[in-house]
């Protein structure tokens, strides 16, 4: 048995480690965290020259044609540095939609470009509140237009192209679903920026009036492409949960070390130690979790979806767990803005929501396994 | 990243299984697998004595303590080979459980610290099960603080003679012999007055007193030594170091890498499966389903931890800390989830007699056992400070007592 990333994988990690550790300092997080700049547009170009944009696509279509294993690594990097660039709507929604359903002649038209870092991509999924479900796409699909509202879409305000769940039937089923890609350059589309929880990460509003679109997969077929899509991403998105418990982690300990109360380090009190373990046992709940997600990824296992719903639900609450009760260790220092910490509980609580709740993954997780049981 | 085993491994593992196939004792297969926390016994058989059996039939085909060398009655063979036996034996392990204190705790201390003449008397029965071995550590006045422990052993020619009380013995009632930690010298620190022996348990002088539990049941013991006499060549380590001798003990104790630990879930998860609530199944319940959800992720958590021990251990590599989380995650779990099961029975959870309890009462029994998880083997609090300490770095806690002599340390708090 080898339940663990391979050397080349490690040294794949360490590289990605460094790289971000100069190019993505917390103050240059801090710049898109005040508001000025959209996103770190020299890191993404620096990402691109790396090769990590295109690791997963396969070297026909630019890529490094290497795999899911490369890129979770790299995501792990990606969570620890809190990176305010949209490699995750690009590279695990956008991307992976297009590898999962696109056409020969899309996925030359798209890859490429994200792979080079030309090119922006998303998913515009959710209509308001609600989880992921057929019945609350509204957005409909007519004669190769679409109209309505999406909202929020990650990185919308951003984005080059979306993928975009559209209702193409009302049988009520899933098959009414139907998934399109839209040229957000092309016209068609109202594009408003939305106030939110991590401002590292943009969030928008995207009104489609007659838009033109292109059918991405089969008709009917929007609802079990999308299913896949943000499974894959389940596991991506648990990685750089992971990488952010890690860091707000060892960002308690620290201070916990160097912090001085009562004559002694704030890191000798109980109270304080116990609260930084049991930050470590969820983390290692969380890392162990996506391992098993990575292995079910990598390998299109029939396991994905259960183990992709576990590395979600195990990842979310950890990153949670770590950022709330790193600024818990840091005492009132870490409800500062100037304090780092706030900047990784904003990233875990928007996370948390991403994808989807927590509901919808536990839903899908009790699902899964009773299926598993039944049969 | 794969769960294949390496041929070598594939081929240990096809001759372990075919062996197990071959001679476990089948009959008893459907009952420990329904086993659980506080609740492992066969209904028509006396658990030591087929526990007693498999072991002896294990050794003599050369399948007992398989990582202890050959001529102590082992295998010889490797610690991922020693997971895969537990794999295979699968519900069989449970046999084990009376061995567990005898084989990874006192046996390894044998092995380090005993002469050799003992080492090639002792071990080998105890390997083969059949003498059963106990530790004797704790103390009224020493759990978590065990160099807190009272026992006086004082030279007497070639003797010593042991004065005290321990407590917290599993198995002592039946066991042959035992390691036993005592205070050699109360005048210098805690630490430095220790020493470590290992004694019959048939010696004039030791009275084992059962302890009735919480959960009514009695699986520990009381152990008082009046004048014992324990001759020195049965001597661990040399004196006053026992502190150091014990941890090599309670070491080796935390390194059982893939020792299954119990969480509750898989019977939380079975039983929801087929209970119904008042308005339909559990599993069908939102509250029920988060509940599952939430404990599922723990549970597949700690399985792939140790999966990620087990694969460092197949490469040769030495287990990182990791594996210090699954008694302290598993602990408090076990008894969240048993108080969960009742709790969906409604008031009739309360009944817990076996004839009358929903599913014979094995959450009932699991409830009423589970406190004792999160204290034996280091409490909860114990747990996170090694976590804390020898895995973040943390400092360790001020001691107030560690410098002062022993017998100047206050005994009550008020």
């Amino acid at each position: 048995m080898n339940f663990d990333f391979s050397d080349d994988q490690k040294q794949l990690r360490d590289q990605a480690r460094k790289f971000l550790t100069e190019k993505c300092s917390p103050k240059a997080v801090r710049i898109v965290l005040d508001g000025k700049a959209p996103y770190d547009k020299e890191l993404w170009k620096g990402l691109a020259e790396m090769g990590f944009l295109g690791v997963a696509i396969p070297e026909e279509f630019g890529g490094a044609g290497a795999g899911h294993l490369e890129l979770c690594v790299i995501a792990e990097e990606m969570g620890r540095a809190n990176a305010p660039v949209p490699f995750s709507s690009t590279v695990y929604l956008a991307a992976e939609a297009l590898m999962i359903a696109g056409s020969d002649a899309q996925k030359k038209k798209w890859l490429p470009a994200i792979a080079s870092g030309e090119t922006i991509g998303t998913l515009a999924l959710f209509e308001g509140k609600g989880n992921p479900s057929p019945k609350n796409v509204k957005l409909t699909a007519a004669n190769g237009v679409l109209n309505g509202v999406k909202k929020p879409v990650a990185d919308g305000a951003i984005a080059d192209f979306t993928v975009v769940a559209a209702r193409t039937g009302s049988s009520g089923r899933e098959g009414d679903i139907s998934l399109f890609l839209v040229d957000l350059k092309a016209g068609g589309v109202e594009v408003k920026s939305l106030t939110n929880l991590d401002p590292t990460r943009g969030q928008a509003e995207i009104t489609f009036k007659d838009c033109k679109a292109e059918l991405l997969g089969a008709a009917g077929e929007g609802w079990s492409i999308l299913t896949q899509v943000l499974d894959r991403a389940a596991v991506l998105c648990a990685f750089e949960q992971v990488g952010g418990s890690d860091r707000a982690l060892e960002m308690g300990r620290d201070y916990a070390l160097d912090r001085i109360a009562f004559g002694r380090q704030i890191g000798s009190f109980q109270a304080v130690k116990h609260m930084l373990a049991d930050m470590y046992v969820s983390a290692t709940l969380a890392r162990s979790n996506s391992y098993y997600g990575a292995w079910a990824l990598s390998t299109n296992a029939g396991e994905l979806p259960e183990a992709a719903a576990a590395a979600r639900i195990s990842a979310t609450q950890a990153f949670q767990h770590c950022a709330k009760n790193n600024i818990q260790v840091h005492g009132g220092m870490g409800f500062t803005w100037e304090f780092d910490c706030h900047m990784y509980y904003r990233r875990a609580n928007a996370m948390a929501l991403g994808l989807g709740s927590l509901t919808y993954w536990e839903d899908q997780l009790i699902d899964h396994m009773r299926k598993k049981n039944a049969a | 990243m794969n769960f294949d085993d390496t041929p070598q491994e594939a081929e240990f593992r096809a001759t372990a299984r075919a062996w197990i196939g071959a001679n476990a004792p089948k009959q008893y297969e459907d009952e420990l697998r329904k086993s659980s926390l506080g609740r492992t016994q066969l209904k028509n058989a006396n658990i030591l004595e087929v526990a007693k059996a498999w072991q002896k039939k294990k050794a003599d085909a050369g399948w007992a303590c398989l990582h202890w060398p050959k001529e102590y009655g082992g295998r010889g063979s490797s610690p991922i080979e020693r997971v895969i036996w537990q794999q295979e034996e699968g519900p069989f392990g449970q046999l084990s459980r009376m061995f567990i204190i005898g084989h990874g705790m006192c046996g390894p201390t044998m092995m380090a610290f005993a002469r050799e003449e003992h080492k090639r008397n002792y071990l080998p029965p105890l390997a083969s099960g059949e003498k059963v071995w106990c530790q004797l550590f704790s103390e009224p006045a020493g759990g978590s603080d065990v160099a807190g422990l009272r026992t006086r052993a004082e030279k007497d020619g070639d003797d010593w003679v042991i004065n005290g009380q321990k407590i917290w013995t599993s198995g002592a009632h039946y066991s042959d012999y035992g390691i036993l930690l005592t205070r050699t010298d109360p005048t210098v620190p805690k630490h430095k007055g220790l020493t470590m022996f290992f004694l019959d348990m048939k010696s004039e002088g030791v009275e084992v007193r059962p302890i009735k539990q919480a959960s009514g049941a009695s699986d520990f013991n009381e152990v008082y030594f009046t004048n014992v006499r324990i001759p020195d060549h049965q001597r661990l380590g040399e004196v006053g170091d026992g502190w150091n001798v014990s941890l090599t003990t309670l070491m080796n104790e935390r390194s059982a890498i893939g020792a299954a630990v119990s969480t509750g879930f898989p019977e939380l998860f079975d039983y929801c499966s087929s209970a119904m609530l008042d308005d339909g199944p559990a599993l069908e319940d939102r509250a029920v389903r988060s509940k599952l959800a939430n404990w599922a992720v723990k549970a597949s958590g700690l399985k792939y931890t140790s999966m990620r021990a087990i694969s460092a251990l197949s490469k040769g590599e030495r287990p990182g800390p990791e594996n210090s989380i699954g008694k302290l995650v598993a602990g408090s779990m076990i008894q969240d989830v048993a108080t969960y099961a009742l709790d969906l029975q409604g008031a009739s959870g309360v009944i817990s007699g076996s004839e009358d309890a929903e599913l014979a009462g094995r959450f009932q029994a699991m409830l009423l056992r589970a406190p004792g998880t999160r204290v034996e083997g280091g409490t909860d609090e114990i747990m996170r400070n090694i976590i804390a300490e020898r895995v973040l770095g943390l400092p360790g806690d001020i001691r107030v007592d560690k410098d002062v002599p022993f017998n100047k340390i206050p005994t009550k708090g008020r």
